[in-house]
């Protein structure tokens, strides 16, 4: 294959903390890909009647994979929300440099603020669900 | 030294002219998971009982059934063109990134799948 130069060149830029939020986006992203295969699994455990439902849940009840779930939810809100950014940013709005640090700090607070609001939801004893 | 045209030196290294179509369905995908992952994590938090049977009869619903078909496939569609993207980009040497994309799109097409069986399944089974 011929060596063609590629983009994008990371190193010749100064960092700046918007560059952070874009390689989490594709982070997030790959994070979330093999959290649909879980999610396909759950489907799957469903359809396979009580007995593989039992065995599912109590295979993700484990406290380590109760933390992946959490992180996976904290990812979808995160890539959700800069999704969002990202979809702006196609239609032509919000390319300046204050603009763009402005979105980037509301995208991480949602995230955070969402993340607390639906890990409290889901996870917390008096929660919708335990 | 390279030698041949200017056209000879680029013909076969440059776009398959499906660019756009791979941009424009992220984008499109992008836009159809907003309100399909929100609906679907709302209704997960209105689940009174997450044992199999109340699971099951909420699957089962009919517009649930679509809806859900339509979140699996509409994911794994978003996530083969993401992912795609991140092996282009990161995976160096021709034949493992050839292997690692193929990898990828049987990965998302069996997820699909199994996602859209399942459903199937659990929708015209139970109940």
């Amino acid at each position: 294959m011929a060596a063609r130069p590629l983009s994008p060149h990371l190193s010749v830029y100064r960092f700046a903390y918007t560059m952070a939020l874009s390689i989490l986006h594709r982070m997030t992203g790959v994070a979330l890909a093999a959290g649909l295969i879980v999610l396909v699994c759950w489907l799957m455990a469903i359809a396979g009647g009580e007995a593989a439902y039992a065995r599912f849940t109590g295979f993700m009840g484990q406290g380590l994979l109760q933390a992946v779930l959490a992180a996976w939810l904290l990812a979808f809100l995160y890539h959700f929300a800069n999704g969002i950014r990202h979809l702006f940013w196609d239609a032509g709005y919000g390319f300046e440099k204050a603009q763009a640090r402005r979105s980037a700090a509301f995208v991480v607070a949602f995230a955070v603020v969402a993340g607390g609001v639906f890990l409290y939801l889901f996870f917390c004893p008096d929660g919708v669900r335990s | 030294m390279k030698g041949g045209t200017a056209l000879g030196r680029v013909l076969g290294h440059g776009s398959a002219k499906n660019g756009v179509g791979h941009w424009w369905m992220q984008r499109v995908t992008a836009v159809a998971l907003l309100p399909l992952t929100l609906w679907f994590l709302v209704s997960l938090l209105a689940l009174h009982d997450v044992d199999h049977a109340s699971v099951a009869a909420w699957i089962a619903g009919p517009w649930h059934a679509v809806f859900l078909c339509l979140l699996v496939l509409t994911l794994c569609s978003h996530s083969s063109l993401g992912v795609q993207v991140v092996i282009e980009d990161y995976v160096h040497g021709h034949g493992l990134k050839i292997a690692s994309l193929l990898l990828s799109n049987f990965a998302h097409v069996l997820v699909a799948a199994a996602g859209v069986f399942a459903v199937l399944k659990v929708a015209f089974v139970a109940n």
